[in-house]
């Protein structure tokens, strides 16, 4: 069964085309990722399934509904991991999921259970009422996506969840991750760092100025033209991903 | 628009709110305070009085309208834009079933309700000076949030097409300072040449003023033309913010 489907999917801003004319379709419990350099238009994708602004053209669906016609019914099912902090800096660790969950409707019993059981998976149970100015880098991201579980939803949209994180830590959001993909979440990432692609993705959508130029597996990929993902985009793109 | 998801903003708010005042609300005071003591006392002792009453007496009730005026704007230029640019915070409530009707009425309901909030606070204390002689003004409180809703609305049409936020700089200096100025808290209008006193007309500030004057000298009647020029006002301006902070918000 497919979550998302895509057909013929263009952006524009303005004049400039961030988004040209895409298909794809994403399964249910499947992690697919989107692979490119920045304005390769991987976050516009994103931001057009998570309902946050329309395509120019196009159509598609989310768990079988147009994203112009219900996307608060969409919203509510989808957990938004977004590539900057945007945490709420006047709130602590533990208000900022409980707040987050009044967005949408969550009663304060449960929303305050499931904050809870949440701080416990990403490991941020100590520091609960630390304000978010005292948080690490790494701590931030981890509190991005429990704040995108506080709806227990069955699509996770993340953009960039590892950019600018030491190994270590990058090494354990992937942990997390892994997880919630056990767990049946649908994932969805874009990310220009090959190795979390290879790792993570069951699919990967190649990208390049707005257009989708290969989609399969890793490994596929790997196998059709030769050496690694790395490769594989240079080969598709003719340009090299900056990490 | 959908009241209940615009509650969810408006609550945040809330909560931040009770978590800062105690830094900033004293700051709030002060100045219409300070306000009141120089020209109510310094000034109003060459004035003496105008149409018959102290001139410290006559300023009180502008004092409050200026307050609610000042607190709505406040919130909804900085605040909202503090909010929108610099801490992302449209960009995590619009990852939820909030859409952006619901967060521009939540801002909106937030900026009335700081009006509401300041413009009391005020209230109280004018009345504690024995400044107001009427209590008919608890009356005014409700349209203290009425003229909030319209000072917020403005604030967030300007948020909406501004490139930055010195910009801000002009909402301020060119309007915001002289309606203040000219609005009638200081002086009757008919002062002025007929020109001036033809814009001050059209200001909310004007009528505000008019509105917390009838009411604090008991005759809430002669003011029923403003509270009807304000609720009129309310929503013709009402889908301007929303229609330009959709513009600005959403690619």
């Amino acid at each position: 069964m497919n979550i998302i489907t895509t057909k013929g999917l263009t952006k524009y801003y303005g004049d400039l085309k961030a988004v040209d004319n895409i298909d794809f379709e994403i399964a249910k419990g499947e992690c697919f990722g989107f692979l490119g350099p920045n304005g390769a238009g991987k976050t516009t994708v994103m931001g057009i399934i998570y309902c946050f602004m329309p395509p120019s053209a196009g159509d598609v669906k989310v768990f079988g509904m147009d994203v112009n016609k219900n996307p608060g019914e969409i919203k509510a099912r989808i957990g938004v991991m977004p590539q900057e902090d945007n945490l709420d800096p006047d709130f602590s660790v533990l208000e900022n999921l409980i707040v987050y969950a009044r967005y949408f409707d969550i009663p304060k019993k449960e929303s305050s259970k499931t904050a809870w059981e949440l701080l416990d998976f990403v490991e941020l149970r100590q520091k609960a009422d630390v304000n978010i100015k005292d948080l690490s880098g790494g701590m931030k991201r981890r509190l991005l996506l429990a704040r995108a579980l506080v709806n227990n939803p069955e699509l996770l949209v993340l953009d960039e969840p590892t950019t600018g994180l030491d190994p270590h830590s990058r090494l354990s959001v992937w942990e997390k991750l892994r997880q919630l993909k056990s767990k049946g979440t649908t994932l969805i990432l874009t990310t220009h760092y090959m190795e979390e692609a290879e790792r993570l993705c069951d699919r990967v959508a190649i990208m390049d100025s707005g257009r989708i130029v290969a989609i399969d597996s890793p490994i596929s990929l790997m196998k059709m033209h030769g050496g690694n993902l790395e490769d594989v985009y240079l080969k598709l793109t003719g340009r090299r991903l900056e990490a | 628009m959908r009241l209940k998801k615009a509650f969810r903003v408006w609550q945040r708010h809330l909560k931040v709110y009770t978590k800062l005042y105690k830094s900033s609300i004293a700051l709030n005071f002060i100045e219409p305070i300070l306000y009141l003591a120089a020209l109510g006392l310094g000034l109003g002792g060459f004035v003496g009085e105008i149409n018959g009453v102290p001139y410290i007496k006559f300023i009180a009730p502008g004092i409050i309208a200026s307050s609610a005026m000042f607190a709505a704007t406040y919130e909804c230029t900085y605040g909202t834009y503090v909010r929108m640019i610099f801490q992302k915070t449209f960009d995590a409530i619009l990852a939820t079933p909030v859409n952006i009707n619901d967060l521009i009425a939540g801002e909106l309901m937030w900026g009335a309700t700081k009006s509401l909030l300041y413009g009391t606070i005020i209230l109280i204390v004018v009345s504690l000076f024995g400044l107001i002689d009427s209590s008919i003004i608890i009356l005014a409180i409700p349209i203290l949030f009425a003229a909030g809703l319209i000072f917020a609305e403005i604030s967030l049409i300007f948020v909406a097409i501004v490139p930055g936020i010195d910009s801000f700089n002009y909402f301020y200096t060119l309007f915001m300072t002289p309606m203040f100025l000219f609005s009638g808290i200081f002086f009757p209008l008919d002062t002025l040449p007929p020109a001036l006193t033809g814009i001050a007309f059209f200001t909310p500030l004007y009528h505000l003023v008019n509105i917390c004057r009838a009411f604090s000298f008991g005759q809430p009647s002669t003011a029923l033309p403003d509270i009807l020029y304000l609720f009129t006002v309310v929503i013709i301006l009402a889908p301007l913010p929303f229609r330009l902070m959709r513009k600005r918000v959403i690619k």
